[in-house]
C-alpha cells in the first residue's frame, strides 16, 4: 500500500502527539495532579497509529487500560481526553471514567477497559451486529497485550469471529510484559499469533515499531474484514518501555536493558529510516511537528486544569438511560 | 382474553418486538435448531430468519457479544440456557454491561436483555436449579425482573426489550407450562419496569413475593381466607428497581409483612425488602417481619432431600397465624 508524504506526515504527527501526551500525563501524575492510575503507551505509538490509520471514522475500536494512544490515533479531542484524565466535567466521560475508562463514541472509540481481556467479546459482538443485524460494512478492532492473550475470553471471541467470518481485527501489542511477569514464563508458543491457526484465522507478525508495516497489515486486514472474509490476528512486536503503571518501581527488570531497547527501537527515531521510497522529510520538518505536538499537549493540559470538577450532585447521573 | 402458556407468552413478546424493531435479534445455545431447551423459542427462527442465532457454548461471548452488539446499535436478547451458568459470564455482566454507561459518562446505551431460566425443576440439583436474581440487585447499572405468570411474562419481556438499559429477565422453568390470560394488543397497556402489582387485596397481612414464590403467596392467602384471615398479596415483578411505595402502602394498611421466595433466604432480595420496611415504616408494623426462603445449602438431588429444600404454603400460614 503506497503511503503519500501527507499520510506519512500525519502518522508522524499522531505518534508525536501520543508521545508528548504520555510524557505530560506521566509528569502530572507524579506531581500528584492526576488521580487514580495511569499506564503509558510510550514506545508503542506506531501500533495504534498504523492500525487506526487504516480505519474509517465510523469503524469501532475496543481499547485497553494502556489506551491513550488508541484514543488519540482514532481521533479523539485531546483537550477533552486530558480533561477526563484529570477527572474534570468537560472530560470525554464527564469525569466518571478517567484514564482506564476513557471512551469517545463519537469517533468509534468504544472505550478503554479496566479489565484485561475485557474487549474481545465487545468488539466481536459489535462486529456481529454490524454484519448480521445492521447489515453494514463497519469493522471492529480490539487491541490487547500479551498478558490479555491468556484470558479465556480470547478463545470464545476468536472462535466465533472466525466461525462466522465477522469483521473484527485482533491487534496484539506484544510488549513482552504482563504487568510484572515476563511473557516467556507463562506462555509456551513462540509467537502469540501462532494461535491464530487454531481458529483458521490468518496470523500476521509485524514490527510494532514500524508504523508503515503496521499500517500495511491493517489495510489488508480491514479489506478482508469488509469483504466478509473474516477476522485477522495481527501481532505487533513491541516493548513496554515504562513500568506497568506510572510509579511502578520495576524491581523485576533492568532499567538499562529497557533503555537500550528504547534507544534501538523508538518508533519516532526510526521513522525516517522506515519511510517508503520517494518520501522524505527534513529534520526541520520533523522537529516542527514534534514541537507543535508538544504545544498542543501543553494547551490540552492548560485546558484540563482550567476545567471544573463535576458538580458533586452528578455522581447520581448516567446510571440508567431510562 | 385468550389463555396461553408462560412459554408461549415469552415467544409472543419476542415475535412482536422483532417485528417492530429490525435491530432486535436473539442468540444463545440451542435456541434456533432446537427452539430452546424448554421450547420457548420454537417457531421464531422460521419467522425471523438469521435473527435467531445458535452460538457455541461460550457464555462470555454470548453476554459480552451481546453488550458489544448493543454498543453498535442493535437490540440484542441473549439466552443463558440455565440461570446457573450466569457465573461463567460474571465479568461481562458486572464490569461491562453494568458499568459502561456510567463510566463513559452516559455516552452509551445498552439495550440488552439477558434471559435466564431459573428455579427448581425436579432433580436439577446444585448446578441446574438455582435462582440467581438476588446477586444482581446489588449491582447498579442493570435491572432485574422476575415475572410470575403468563401475562407478565409477555408484558415484562416486551418492556425489557424496549428498555435502553440492560435487563436481566429471570423466567422460572416450572412456570413455562402454566396457562393464563395474556393480552394480544399488548402495546396498549405497557408494563413499566419497577412497578409491583397488588394481586389480591386484604387487611390482616401483606404477603410479598415474585416469580414462582407467588404460588406460595397465593396458596397461603387461600388457606388463610378459609380461616377468616385476609391476606393482601403483592407481586414485586421487578426486583431492581423495586416498588417500595406499593409494599409500604400495603404494610401501612395490614401492619404485618410476610416475604417469600424460592431462592436462598440469606442475603436474598427479600432481605432488602425487609430492611427497607424496617427503615421506613417500622412504626406501622405490629409484628416482626416473616421471611421464607431456601436453606443455606446447595440444592440437593434426591427427591427426599429436594423436598426439604422447598418452602410450602403451610409454612407461611403457620408463621402468619403466629403473629396475628
Amino acid at each position: 500500500m503506497a503511503v503519500s508524504k501527507e499520510q506519512a506526515a500525519k502518522f508522524y504527527e499522531t505518534m508525536c502527539t501520543i508521545r508528548c501526551f504520555e510524557e505530560s500525563v506521566k509528569k502530572d501524575f507524579l506531581n500528584g495532579e492526576i488521580p487514580g492510575f495511569v499506564h503509558m503507551y510510550i514506545g508503542e505509538e506506531a501500533i495504534a497509529t498504523g492500525i487506526c490509520g487504516a480505519l474509517r471514522g465510523t469503524d469501532l475500536i475496543e481499547s485497553t487500560h494502556r489506551g491513550h494512544g488508541h484514543c488519540i490515533a482514532k481521533g479523539a479531542d485531546i483537550n477533552r481526553m486530558m480533561a477526563e484524565i484529570f477527572g474534570k466535567r468537560e472530560g470525554l466521560c464527564h469525569g466518571k471514567g478517567g484514564s482506564m475508562h476513557i471512551a469517545d463514541f463519537s469517533i468509534g472509540m468504544l472505550g478503554a477497559n479496566g479489565v484485561v481481556g475485557g474487549g474481545y467479546n465487545l468488539a466481536t459482538g459489535a462486529a456481529l451486529a454490524n454484519k448480521m443485524v445492521l447489515k453494514n460494512d463497519t469493522v471492529s478492532v480490539v487491541f490487547f497485550g500479551d498478558g490479555a492473550s491468556n484470558r479465556g475470553t480470547f478463545h470464545e471471541a476468536a472462535n466465533v469471529a472466525a466461525a462466522w467470518k465477522l469483521p473484527v481485527i485482533f491487534v496484539n501489542e506484544m510488549n513482552c510484559w504482563a504487568s510484572t511477569t515476563p511473557y516467556r514464563t507463562t506462555t509456551a508458543v513462540e509467537n502469540i499469533s501462532d494461535r491464530a491457526k487454531g481458529y483458521n484465522m490468518p496470523g500476521v507478525i509485524v514490527d510494532g515499531q514500524n508504523v508503515f508495516e503496521v499500517y500495511d497489515a491493517a489495510v489488508k486486514a480491514v479489506e478482508r474484514a469488509r469483504k466478509g472474509e473474516g477476522p485477522t490476528f495481527i501481532e505487533a512486536k513491541t516493548y513496554r518501555i515504562e513500568g506497568h503503571f506510572v510509579g511502578d518501581p520495576e524491581h523485576y527488570r533492568s532499567k538499562d536493558e529497557t533503555m537500550k531497547i528504547f534507544h534501538d527501537t523508538d518508533p519516532l527515531k526510526m521513522f525516517t529510516k522506515q519511510l517508503p521510497k520517494g518520501v522524505r522529510f527534513t529534520q526541520a520538518e520533523l522537529d516542527k511537528t514534534l514541537e507543535e505536538a508538544r504545544q498542543k499537549v501543553a494547551d490540552a493540559k492548560a485546558y484540563a486544569v482550567a476545567c471544573e470538577y463535576p458538580d458533586p450532585s452528578e455522581y447520581l447521573t448516567d446510571v440508567y438511560a431510562d | 382474553m385468550r389463555k396461553i402458556t408462560f412459554s408461549e407468552a415469552t415467544r409472543e413478546a419476542m415475535a412482536e418486538e422483532m417485528e417492530k424493531y429490525p435491530e432486535v435479534f436473539v442468540m444463545g445455545e440451542d435456541i434456533a435448531r432446537q427452539g430452546g431447551i424448554f421450547g420457548q423459542f420454537r417457531g421464531l427462527p422460521d419467522e425471523f430468519p438469521g435473527r435467531v442465532i445458535d452460538t457455541p457454548i461460550s457464555e462470555t461471548f454470548i453476554v459480552g457479544g451481546g453488550v458489544g452488539a448493543a454498543l453498535a446499535g442493535a437490540r440484542p436478547v441473549v439466552d443463558m440456557h440455565f440461570a446457573d451458568f450466569i457465573g461463567v459470564a460474571g465479568d461481562e455482566i458486572l464490569n461491562q454491561m453494568a458499568k459502561i454507561r456510567y463510566m463513559f459518562g452516559g455516552q452509551a446505551k445498552i439495550p440488552l436483555v439477558l434471559r435466564a431460566p431459573d428455579g427448581i425443576a425436579g432433580g436439577g440439583a446444585a448446578q441446574h436449579s438455582q435462582s440467581m436474581e438476588s446477586w444482581f440487585i446489588h449491582v447498579p447499572g442493570i435491572k432485574v425482573v422476575t415475572p410470575s405468570n403468563p401475562y407478565d411474562a409477555k408484558m415484562v419481556l416486551k418492556a425489557a426489550i424496549e428498555s435502553d438499559d440492560p435487563v436481566l429477565y429471570f423466567e422460572n422453568k416450572v412456570l413455562y407450562k402454566e396457562t393464563g390470560e395474556v393480552p394480544e394488543k399488548a402495546d396498549e397497556v405497557p408494563y413499566v419496569i419497577g412497578k409491583a402489582r397488588v394481586e389480591r387485596e386484604g387487611t390482616d397481612v401483606t404477603i410479598v413475593s415474585y416469580s414462582i414464590g407467588m404460588k406460595n403467596a397465593r396458596a397461603a392467602a387461600d388457606l388463610l381466607a378459609g380461616d377468616g384471615v385476609s391476606a393482601e398479596v403483592v407481586d414485586l415483578i421487578s426486583l431492581s428497581p423495586w416498588d417500595k411505595e406499593t409494599v409500604i402502602n400495603s404494610v401501612k394498611k395490614t401492619h404485618r409483612l410476610c416475604l417469600v421466595a424460592e431462592s436462598v433466604k440469606q442475603g436474598g432480595a427479600m432481605a432488602e425488602v425487609a430492611a427497607t420496611v424496617c427503615e421506613e415504616a417500622l412504626e406501622y408494623l405490629d409484628a416482626p417481619v416473616l421471611r421464607y426462603g431456601a436453606p443455606f445449602t446447595p440444592i440437593p438431588f434426591a427427591p427426599t432431600l429436594e423436598k426439604m429444600y422447598r418452602v410450602y404454603p403451610e409454612d407461611l400460614v403457620k408463621g402468619i397465624k403466629g403473629v396475628l
